[in-house]
């Protein structure tokens, strides 16, 4: 009979066999993604993506820490012998123009975690200072010497009107 | 390489030969029905369960200003949290289903006769695990229905002699239900998983050595046994497959099946809702409770309903294998009490007022006769099947092991 030797064919057995874990290992590896994936942000943390932030108040040569999604962020007004000091400079070790840190040449908009450790660095006349391991950056935020590898990151921002930024998207 | 590290870790643990004699060569009787697939099934479901219960426990917050909304937000803004949530509550469903069919299963071809009594009984702690569990998991989300049931039920313990009161008052760590109850709650509902887990191990070390019962009801002989792996794997992975599709049914459908509407409001102490019934799975218990006019008379009844099952390895007296199967009189006795305890569910989940009172009590009757008569029918039935004669497969089953060597098996087959 021609049926039983296709039922008995061994090759067939192997590859319904096979095909069967096959799926059925997609299908395990697809019943984890909802649990991997409610460990991402909830809807409701990602809300908080974005941080308006009125400017209008920061006075010249001030500087205003903001939260932008439990980071803060600093937003600072640089003095014009400030911005013309950041322009003759390329940084320290991981140099960049000031031009391409800073959208209007006033306002320069930085993440305030060093990134050494994550720790806040505290502001001074000449940039920051981290308190952990004693990293300085520049007005620019840029490192200058101290363990951190690299400058202070220039989060997502934009200009709505004069008066107002909103960090986290471009 | 794969080879050599499988062998250096077998040099210090019994892995392979563990894999051997527990799973691949583990040998299972080869008729075995589907019915069988039912306790493979509550350890997928027990997983399951603890699986979704660890994730919740990320987002969720044993608090009363916070439980009822930190659900809304599992429900809402985490990612699939509504599908864990979901797989969790109907999960829990799920497992006294299954679970329920395991044991009417063990009742119907009476598996819980020798040698496997620490099976049923091991089996009735996790029930009553299971239970515990449940109940303490179904005040989390701070419903109406969660917050009532949790006061009513902690409520029984007050008909405890002489400390009643201080005993309720442990409980809860509180005057009524409130904070102190919610939290530990949530501590002991992420403990008993465990304890269940352990208890399972305990329940499979027992098997492995009693060896699965079957439908014959005696234990067969080594040409009747075959390997665990593949024919028993592969039948339990179908029959999980079906599972599934039932569940996912429930899940992705109709998931609001066994949530009550009154708990999506949140807990109000003041006011107890209109009607309030337990989940499904209480609902025999809860009838057998309400059917007592005595308060301590009806928490007793209660309790014993659900202990009672550990006295049937003795009160079952018969030397007939198989129960249901080849006896004609405990297969009416199990249809009769299976259709009981359906009608005490129905019961419990009615108000407690004209003709379902009589009808929860007569019920109940049934139910406790059913217990007390089976010693003195199991013997009967023996005495009227002998002088009747005994069917033929039976006979020929006598014939190829006799019934007084049964209980001679050690359960060894190599």
């Amino acid at each position: 009979m021609a049926d039983s030797e296709i039922l008995s064919c061994p090759n067939r057995r192997d590859f319904l066999g096979k095909a069967t874990a096959v799926v059925g290992a997609a299908g395990v590896a697809a019943a984890c993604w909802p649990f991997i994936s409610s460990m991402n942000p909830s809807t409701d943390t990602l809300e908080k993506a974005t941080t308006e932030v009125d400017v209008s108040a920061i006075q010249t040569g001030q500087m205003e820490t903001v939260s932008w999604g439990g980071k803060p962020v600093f937003v600072v007004h640089r003095t014009d012998a400030q911005v013309a000091s950041m322009k003759n400079s390329q940084g320290g070790h991981d140099p960049q123009s000031d031009a391409d840190r800073v959208k209007k040449s006033e306002w320069l908009v930085v993440v305030g975690v060093c990134t050494h450790m994550g720790c806040i660095p505290a502001k001074n006349e000449d940039g920051w200072l981290c308190p952990c391991h004693g990293s300085v950056y520049d007005n620019s935020g840029r490192i200058l010497h101290g363990p951190a590898p690299k400058n202070l990151v220039v989060p997502p921002y934009g200009f709505v009107s004069d008066s107002k930024i909103v960090i986290g998207e471009a | 390489m794969v080879s050599r590290v499988i062998e250096w870790v077998d040099q210090r643990f019994p892995l392979t030969s563990f894999v051997k004699h527990d799973l691949t060569e583990y040998p299972t009787p080869r008729n075995l029905s589907y019915w069988w697939n039912f306790g493979f099934l509550a350890g997928f479901v027990l997983v399951l369960q603890i699986a979704t219960g660890i994730f919740l426990a990320m987002y969720y917050k044993p608090d009363v200003n916070l439980a009822f909304d930190s659900v809304q937000h599992i429900m809402r803004e985490v990612n699939y949290g509504w599908l864990l949530r979901y797989i969790h509550s109907t999960g829990a469903s799920a497992f006294f289903v299954v679970i329920y069919v395991h044991m009417a299963r063990t009742l119907y071809y009476a598996s819980y006769h020798k040698p496997r009594e620490l099976m049923w009984w091991t089996g009735q702690g996790l029930m009553l695990l299971i239970m515990a569990t449940a109940f303490m998991g179904y005040l989390l989300p701070w419903g109406q229905m969660s917050y009532w049931g949790a006061q009513v039920i902690t409520n029984l313990f007050g008909v405890t002699p002489f400390f009643g009161d201080q005993i309720v008052l442990w409980l809860r760590g509180d005057f009524s239900v409130g904070d102190a109850t919610l939290t530990r709650f949530f501590a002991l509902h992420y403990l008993f998983p465990f304890l269940i887990f352990a208890l399972v191990g305990i329940h499979l070390v027992a098997l492995h050595t009693v060896k699965s019962s079957n439908p014959s009801g005696i234990s067969l002989a080594d040409k009747d046994n075959i390997p665990f792996h593949p024919y028993f794997t592969l039948k339990d992975f179908f029959g999980l497959g079906v599972y599934l599709i039932v569940f996912c049914a429930f899940v992705f459908f109709s998931p609001n099946t066994f949530i009550e509407p009154p708990n999506n409001i949140p807990a109000n102490p003041l006011m107890t809702p209109a009607h309030i019934e337990p989940e499904w799975y209480f609902l025999p218990f809860y009838a057998i409770l309400r059917a007592i006019p005595d308060m301590l008379g009806g928490v007793v009844a209660m309790a014993v309903s659900v202990l009672i099952f550990a006295i049937l390895p003795f009160a079952d007296r018969t030397s007939i294998p198989g129960g249901a199967r080849y006896r004609p009189i405990y297969r009416a006795m199990f249809f009769i009490f299976l259709a009981d305890v359906l009608l005490l569910g129905y019961v419990g989940a009615k108000p407690p007022t004209g003709y379902f009172v009589p009808l929860g009590q007569a019920a109940t009757l049934v139910y406790f006769a059913t217990f007390f008569l089976l010693p003195f029918v199991s013997k009967a039935e023996e005495r009227w099947m002998r002088a009747r004669g005994l069917p033929a497969d039976l006979q020929a089953l006598f014939q190829q092991r006799p019934p007084r060597d049964k209980w001679n098996d050690k359960g060894e087959t190599r």
